[in-house]
Formats: structure tokens, sequence, C-alpha cells
């Protein structure tokens, strides 16, 4: 499997590692434990397409949002975590 | 006769009769020439016998000339290259080859084992599963051992391999499977128009069946059509052919995966060459031209040595110019078999009838026939006489009822041709069913994929050469090559036609699958007792599970299991295929990745300095660290470490602390960063000065700690455990780039980049003022305890400075550039010899770090809290940070969980170790009254006794109990203290003076 990372371009899987599940979001800090609890524990087991996070730890260390069919490891999406690359958010 | 090869002929076959090998077998001296393998060269010998049956140990021949042989397994060579399960049929020909027939004792013509046989009814299907019902006394002690005797295949070496294995990569725009006539020609088209070629055959020749079937092509004898077409790719710079070289599996991203047997034709590598490659070939497309397997038909006694598969018997006798029979049988259900009885007439040997299951025989078969003067018999092989000397007499029940007779000493079998679906299938691929052929084809393929010539059904010589060209050009089109393809070599379809035909009641044994001794009737049996799917039988029976992975037995399996539950083979369906396809040894996927280079090495900056000083090196992750360093007269390990210990707390020491984890944080937002990862306050941090950090998990358990010192306002430097450096690295990153965009901040990972010495004892600020400017100011009142920055050393470097302490003395962390770290370490037992310095390894840091209580590693497992570490308080109330909420949970705060204390033995003699569990005084240790374990522990210079830390119930409020230290493991049991965690100087007075 390779995935095409927007800063490196396409790199082999031995370079990246994975995380799972892209969707939760963090909750605020006032959200209450419940909605923590469903952040850090409850994650969907999706037989087909998901989002994902994936780490390119062996390039740029940027964190990758990458959209793959868990089926047939088809990858039809990577961009960017909103914080990757040196550009701030709003900067 | 050439020789003493009894049946080698005196002409023909692709063998060098000016290079003979000897070779030997079971222990006997036999001759072979370069260019058998040593199934052929035993072939020429006239050896039938090679090998006893898994379960049965029945006598077993050879039954097929390639790579999907199930019999002929042998052990070949000897001592730590003794490789078992190895198959004679493509095991390549060398001087001095060394091979053992496998699975028999004492001998392979006298087998005591083969009693199994009249056990036979308790080998039936499913016999793992049956017996494990019976009372477990009697498996354990009688049926186990008994089966692991009996049954069973090659010894292993048992001694580490000599040889060497590498790993490789290569990019293609096509990669090709099988250089047969599809594979060579679909290498012409694609190499024509320009792409990158690579083409894999994992036989040593190339051509395919073009070696044993000959044919003409482009009106050339196929020989020459094949010399012609290997010397055109030869000539061409992009195509590369690799022998010898089996295309295993497919994986995602059009990445191949290849096992090279580079050297196995030889008896030892030479030297610095490996044995094995395995490749990696990523390819923009893939042509699979891997050919078809002939099937068996299964009728009782078809695993007699003398049976062979008909196409195996043609490439005996013409590649190989080995006659394995003077008087040959054939048995055929298709026209394809037909080209057996050919070869052996043209050989000049005897066919002694042909066994046609077809209604019809075409009219230049009948005239064969009666050339050839031999019957020609409509029915099926219904049962075999013969033995361990092999076949003697073969009964055929005739259509419409009547029984014959034929007297022969070989018989060929052709049961059809299954494609090889292997590759095509690999990505939970189904191959579907035709009638026409009346075997499974590809039905679609991986991306990039495509299957041509027989391994697509297309069993025609013309046909081949046509799907494969086109696939070769359509392939290469895709990957953008456009140059001039040239013509397409053409040749004529021959006839071809069928009537499937599986098994033939009779009799006696009828063998499905060789290799693991599955029987038609074991195949009827699991399907009466309701193994109705075909991954149950394949289960339940063993069926095609061996080293063989079924090659030709699957299919016949799941025909005779449709047969009988009155289902369409289609309906019965498939097993899921997976690679590889043919067995690849471990060794050759760890190539170089074993003993010293088993993982990468991580040397610390002050490694070769601290090898002169005879420092005793530990693992620790990737490093090598130095553990302690043993002066002349030590006598052991302890009485090193308690000197270190005792002279950095009398004068001074140093020790290398690289490995941790170094990360530069900077930005407007570094502190606002910071509090939000750490379960305390960094934006309040004072420029210039260090505190500790404790670092949760989402989950609110402990996830790693370390000292952060603010270097300038918007820059702060971070440090972590060693075990955690690029974990906490990427966690970082993730909270910076995923969680917290908004913050403008940024991560550096300096880990490499400083050397870093702890310098720790009293007179370490009399050492370092030999080391730094004099005019920095080192005093208390100039750089305070947790006191940070950057200083000039003597010599004009800068450094940053600590003032931190792990050991509980007055101490300092000295931070230069790694390229002068070795240099750092020399200057530091130079400036303090006057002071009586000594470097001091990980075991002393660890002596003073447990004596002064303080947590790491066996503490911070991934089950504790920070209240569990006595770190509770350090958890900021005013903001926001990872694990705050769930740290909160009712059982991560419960009164009553297992939180740090330390443990000292009530007699002082006695020596504490980690693991031992904590069980109230008085009471039987057990489950329910388990109330902890020792952590860590450590023989106290200062306290003259072992000491420890340990995980224990309510153990802070337990100070000054006695309880037990229970260590079932090393059969110990004796009272210990539960004390302050705090062992030395518990008021800080010396870190801070
Ligand atoms: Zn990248």
């Amino acid at each position: 499997m390779r995935i095409v990372c927007p800063f490196c371009g396409e790199r082999e899987l031995g370079e990246f590692t994975y995380l799972g599940d892209a969707k939760p979001q963090r909750p605020a800090a006032d959200a209450g434990e419940e909605a923590v609890y469903d952040y850090v524990y409850l994650r969907d087991n999706v037989a087909g397409v998901m989002s994902e996070h994936w780490y390119h730890g062996g390039g740029c260390r940027a964190w990758l949002k990458v959209t793959r069919n868990t089926l047939t490891h088809e990858i039809s999406a990577v961009e960017p975590a909103a914080g990757a690359g040196a550009a701030k958010v709003g900067a | 006769m050439a020789g003493d090869q009894t049946n080698r002929l005196n002409n023909g076959g692709l063998i060098d009769r000016s290079t003979a090998l000897n070779f030997r077998f079971d222990g006997k001296t036999f001759s072979g020439f370069k260019g058998d393998t040593l199934a052929s060269a035993l072939v020429a010998n006239g050896v039938k016998l090679v090998g006893r049956s898994f379960k049965y140990h029945r006598p077993r021949g050879i039954l097929t000339a390639g790579s999907e042989e199930p019999n002929a397994l042998v052990e070949l060579r000897s001592g730590a290259r003794r490789e078992a399960n190895t198959k004679a049929t493509t095991a390549e020909l060398y001087e001095g080859l060394e091979a053992a027939s496998q699975n028999r004792w004492p001998s392979l013509n006298f087998d005591v084992m083969s009693v199994n046989q009249l056990f036979a009814p308790i080998f039936v299907a499913g016999f793992y599963y049956k017996t494990f019902m019976w009372p477990a006394k009697f498996w354990e002690a009688i049926y186990e051992p008994a089966i692991r005797r009996a049954a069973g295949l090659g010894r292993a070496a048992q001694v580490p391999d000599p040889d060497h294995y590498e790993k490789a990569w290569a990019h293609c725009d096509v990669v090709i499977a099988g250089s047969g006539p599809a594979g060579l020609a679909a290498a012409l088209a694609a190499g024509r128009s320009g792409a990158r070629v690579i083409l894999c055959e994992e036989d040593f020749v190339l051509g395919g069946r073009l070696l044993a079937d000959g044919g003409t092509i482009d009106g050339l004898p196929a020989a020459e059509w094949v010399a012609r077409a290997v010397a055109e790719l030869t000539a061409m710079p992009d195509v590369r052919i690799m022998t010898r070289t089996t295309l295993f599996g497919v994986y995602d991203g059009g990445t191949y995966g290849a096992i090279e047997r580079v050297n196995d034709h030889l008896p030892t590598p030479p030297e610095h060459q490996v044995r094995q490659r395995l490749w990696r070939i990523v390819a923009r497309r893939c042509v699979v031209a891997a050919g078809s397997i002939e099937r068996p038909i299964v009728f009782a006694g078809n695993d007699t040595p003398g049976v062979m598969m008909a196409s195996a018997m043609r490439s005996y006798i013409n590649r190989y110019a080995a006659t394995p029979s003077r008087r040959i049988a054939l048995f055929t259900n298709n026209e394809d078999g037909w080209r057996t009885a050919e070869t052996a007439i043209a050989a000049g040997l005897q066919v002694a009838a042909v066994i046609d299951a077809r209604p019809d025989v075409s009219p230049a078969h009948r005239s064969l026939a009666s050339k050839g003067g031999f019957p020609v018999l409509h029915g099926a092989v219904a049962g075999v006489d013969g033995g361990k000397g092999g076949v003697r007499k073969i009964s055929v029940s005739l259509t419409g009822g009547a029984r014959a007779e034929v007297e022969a000493d070989g018989l060929a079998v052709s049961g059809g041709w299954n494609p090889a679906v292997g590759l095509t299938s690999y990505h939970r691929g189904r191959p579907k069913w035709r009638d026409d052929i009346a075997a499974f084809v590809p039905d679609g393929a991986p991306p990039g994929m495509v299957a041509a010539g027989a391994a697509n059904g297309a069993f025609g010589l013309g046909a081949g050469l046509r799907e494969g060209f086109e696939a070769g050009a359509a392939a290469a089109r895709d990957a953008g090559r456009s140059g001039n393809i040239g013509s397409m070599p053409v040749a004529d379809d021959e006839a071809f036609s069928i009537t499937p035909l599986w098994h033939v009641a009779g009799k006696g044994k009828a063998f499905v699958d060789q290799q693991h001794d599955v029987t038609a009737s074991d195949v009827e049996l699991a399907q009466r007792e309701g193994f109705q799917s075909v991954e149950h039988l394949k289960r339940y029976t063993t069926l095609g599970m061996a080293t063989d992975q079924g090659k030709t037995s699957n299919v016949a399996g799941l025909a005779i299991m449709a047969a009988v539950s009155g289902k369409s083979i289609p309906e019965t369906g498939t097993t899921i295929y997976r690679p590889p396809y043919v067995p690849v040894a471990i060794g050759a996927f760890a190539g170089h990745h074993r003993d010293e280079n088993f993982h990468a090495t991580r040397l610390t900056p002050s490694h070769h300095w601290a090898a002169e000083q005879g420092a005793i090196f530990v693992d620790t992750g990737l490093w090598k660290r130095a553990q302690w360093y043993p002066r002349a007269g030590e006598k052991d390990w302890l009485e090193s470490v308690t000197r270190e210990v005792k002279t950095v707390r009398s004068g001074v020491g140093f020790c290398d602390v690289s490995t941790l984890g170094k990360i530069d944080v900077h930005g407007p937002d570094a502190g606002a960063f910071l509090d939000r990862v750490y379960i305390n306050a960094f934006s309040s941090l004072a420029v210039g000065k260090a505190r500790y950090g404790l670092m949760l998990r989402e989950d609110g358990i402990v996830y790693d700690d370390g000292t952060t010192s603010r270097l300038a306002e918007d820059h702060y430097f971070l440090t972590t455990t060693t075990a955690k450096a690029g974990l906490v690295m990427q966690h970082l990153e993730f909270c910076r780039q995923v969680l917290f965009p908004e913050l403008d901040v940024q991560l550096t990972s300096v880990s490499d980049q400083w050397a870093q010495f702890s310098i720790a004892g009293p007179k370490t600020r009399d050492l370092l003022k030999e080391i730094v400017d004099p005019a920095e100011d080192l005093s208390n009142e100039g750089f305070p305890f947790m006191g940070a920055r950057e200083v000039k050393l003597r010599g004009g470097l800068k450094a940053r400075l600590f003032r931190i302490s792990f050991s509980g003395e007055m101490a300092f962390e000295i931070s230069v550039p790694a390229r002068y770290g070795e240099a750092m370490a020399r200057n530091l037992m130079i400036a303090g010899k006057p002071f009586g310095v000594t470097p001091y390894g990980t075991e002393a840091l660890g002596v003073m770090r447990i004596e002064k209580g303080h947590v790491a590693g066996p503490e911070l497992n991934g089950t504790t809290t920070a209240g569990d570490l006595g770190l509770g308080k350090m958890m900021s109330t005013k903001k926001d940070f990872i694990g705050r909420v769930m740290a909160g949970r009712e059982a991560l705060v419960a009164p009553n969980r297992q939180v740090v204390v330390g443990i000292k033995p009530t007699d002082k003699a006695r020596r504490l170790r980690s693991g031992a569990h904590i069980i109230p005084k008085d009471e039987t240790p057990g489950p329910g009254n388990d109330q902890g374990y020792v952590t860590s522990v450590c023989f106290s210079p200062v306290l003259d006794q072992w000491i420890g830390l340990g995980l224990v119930e309510r153990g802070r409020e337990r100070i000054g109990e006695v309880v037990r230290a229970h260590d079932p493991l090393r059969g110990e049991d004796y009272d210990v203290e539960l004390c302050n965690s705090v062992f030395y100087d518990p008021d800080g007075g010396r870190q801070r003076g």
C-alpha cells in the first residue's frame, strides 16, 4: 500500500503509522464526561470507506486524513490535518 | 542407456550429457546430468519409491514434474543446511547433492509405521477433532505422542542457518509471471513497445510447457522459437529476465512478492552471495502467464509409485530424456492426455493401453493406437495392483460394465487442466467455472493484473501466444509505452475436448490430497457429518492444507464434495486463495534482519569513549547504554555499581543521558500548548527555569514524564523518557496538528542533536567550574535549583545547562552539540580527576532514583494514574489538558487503588526481588488478597540493604505496616515493611544546596 502525502508525494506504507478513525472530534473542555467517554472509546469499525488518521513519521511528520476503503485498501483522498505544515490556520 | 542411468534415453532432452553430476539419495550414490532436477535424475536411475506418506506411511513416488508436487518431498543437504520438505521436482541437481527421504523409519523400503494403514479408521476425516473428545489423559499419554512420531514431514536443521538472505526492491512497467508461450509473447510485445519489463520464471530454463511439449511457432520448432525470443528479449536494455524466481503474491498498489532462489542450485552459495533473495516488485501492470496444472483422477491405488501425471511423464521423457516406465498405460478424460502416448511411442517405449473416459476418440488417435499396437479402452481405471516396487497391473471398468486388466509398469493420468488461478485470486477473488474446459478460470483480478494463456483457460498454443501478446501490448500501453510491437507469434491451436471425471468408485484407498493423505471417502464422510461448506471441508479433512496447498487436489476434492451433496461444482465453490503461491523460507522474509542486525543499533555520543573505559552495555530499545564501569579488582556488578553510587553521593560522577527524547517547542503559543499536553502548567514557568512535567493519555492513565525548561519567552526545551522519545513526538504532533491547530507552535525533534550528561554529587560545582566559562555564575543564587539557561564553556562553545537532579544530589545536566559529546566525556574525566570523578551507568542511575523514590518505567507502566504515582496534586484544576476528564472516573480515583510506596525487607540481609506480590501478613496468598507487587528494587549503598518501590493497595496509608512478599516464581516468601518511597534525603536539602 502507498499513500500520496500532500507534502512528500507517493510514499510506501512503511513510512506511515496508523492511528484510526478520524471522525471523532475532541469535545470542548466543558462538554462533560459522557462526551469525552464517547470520544475516547467509541469507534466505528467500518467495512468500507472510512476516514482515518495516518502519521508520516518516516517523512515530513504530517498527520494526514486518509479516506480509505478498508475492504479493498483503495485510497480515494488524502488531506493534511488542519495544523499540518508550517502555515497556521488563519495566519 | 547412459552409463548406469538405466532409465536414460540415449538421445534428446535439455540436459548437458558432457557434465555428469554425482549425488546421493538415502545414502546411495547415483549420477545424473547438468540440467536435471533431483526428480528427473532419480527417474533416470530407475528410482520409483521416494517417500512415505504423511499419515499412513504409504510408499509414494514422483507424481509431477513441477512445484505442484505433493509426494516427492525430501530433506535436502545436511547439517545446518538441511532443508525439510524440499520438492525433488524443482530441486536442481548439483555435484555432491545429498537428499534423504522423509517420514520413514528405519528405512524407506522397510517402514515400521506403515502399520498405520491397519489403523486407518482412526485417521479418518476430522480425526484431530474427534480424538480431542477422548479422555484428556489418554490423549496426552498415548495418542498425541504416537501421532507426533508417526505423522509428519521432514526434520528442521535445529541449528542456525549459516546462509544469508536479502530483500530487494524493483520497479517496472510490466511484470510477467511465467515464461511459457504466453509469458514470452507478453514480454516480446511489452518489451518492443519500450516498456520496462521484468519476466519471472520459477524454472531455471525459460519456455514453460514448450520444454516438454514442443510444437511449431512462426514455422520454427518450439525450442528454436524460444531461443530466438529469449535472444531478442535479452538484447532489450529494459527487459530483465529472472529465472529461478517465483512471483508468489500480489499486494496493494501493484506491489508483487517474488522469491529468487539465487544459489539453491549450488552446494553452498559462493562467498559474499546470498542463498535467496526476496523481491518486492512495484509494477504498473502484471501479466499472469503462470500456465495451468494438470489434475489427477481419483481412483483406488492412485498413489502407487509409477502412477504419474501424463504431462509430467512427457516432461521426463522429452525434457530430461528419462523414462519413468517402460510399458506405459494412459488414463485420460481429455484430448491432451493422448500426447503422452505419442511421446512414449516416439521415445521407443511401449504403450500398454489407453483408457479414455470419453465416448469418442479421434480418428488420428485411433490410427496411432493401431500403429502402436495398443488397445483403446473406453472406461476408467478402477484400481492399481502394485506397491513400493511400482505399478504391476491396472484394472479397468469398461463402459458398459465389463472389466479389463492391463499389465504395465507405469500409469500416466490426465484429468484435465486447472489454470493457475492463485495470483489472480489473492485479493479475495473467486474464480469462475467454465463448463467447456471443466475448470475454474480467473474472474477478474487485482487492479493492474490480467491473466493470459493457459492461466486464463486458453489451452491451445496459438491462443496462448495470442492472449499473451495482446496482454503484454495492452499492459505496456497502459503504462504509457507506445513503441512498435511488431508481429504476433503464430501457431495452430490443438484440439481440446474433455469429459469431466473426478473419482472412479473402486475398492481400496483413493487419494484426493496425497500430501495430507486425504481420501475420497474422507471427503464423503465429512459431507455426511455435515461439513457442507468447502471451507469446512478443508479444515475438517485438512485437504489442501499441506505445503503444496492442494495444487493437484483442491478441485478434485470439491468436485467429489459437489457430487455427494448433489450440487454443481460452481455452486460448491472454491476456498479462499491466499499467498504465497509456493512456500517461502522465513529466512528470506527476515533477510539480513537477524542476530545483531535484527534491528538498528543507536550509540550514545560518548559510546566509544565508554567502550574504551571497559563499560558493560545494556540494550534499552535500540540504544546501547553503559550499564556500569567495572574497575580492576571489582568482583561483580554490584560492587562496581555500589562504588559508583558512593562516589556520586560523596564526590561527583557523570552519566550520559543523551538517550532521553528532546524536543524544542517554539512559538508564541508554546506555553499554552504545553499547558494542554501536561497535567501541570508551563505557561506560568519563568524564563530560565525548569519544571518536572507529567503527561496523561486521553483515557487518564500516565503516558510519560520529564523536565521541560523555558529558555526564552517563546522557546521551551522538553525532554521525554528514552523509551517514549519517538512516541511522544508523534503524540505532540497529533496534538499540534489535529487537536489544537489554532495554536501557533512548532515542534523540532533534537534528540540526536544534543549530547546530554548528568553531573551529580556534592562536588559537581567544583567540576563544572573547570568546564564552564569563569564568567558564568554557578552559585546557588546565580544558578538556583531548577534553573535552566544557555552558558558559554571554556573555549567558547555554547551549551545548555539545567540544574535538575534525578539522583537527589546537587546536580546539573549539560547539553552540548552531539559532535562534542565524546569530547565532553573526556574533559569531564580530566577536569574531574582532582575531585575523584567517576562515570556511572544506568544501574547506578537506577539505584539513586529508587533511593530518592523517583518513579520510572516500572511504575509508569500504562496502568497507573498521577495519583497512583503520588503526583495527583500536580493536576491543574485551572485548565483543560489531555486526559483530564477521564482521569476523574470513579475507578481511577478509587481510594483502594494500588499506589507507589517504599518497601524494605524486615530482615536487612534479605534480598528483595521485583515481581514479588504483597499479601497481608499471616494470610494465605491467593488472588483474593493480592494487594500489589514490587516494581523496582536495588541494593541501597546508603541504607546498606535491599530496598524497592511497589504498587500496593492503599500503600501510602499503611506506612510502617509489615506485609508478606510472596514470590512463587522464585519460591520465596518473606516479611517486608511498607515505608516512605523517598529513602534518601526526604526533605531534599542536598539537591537544593
Ligand atoms: Zn509527508
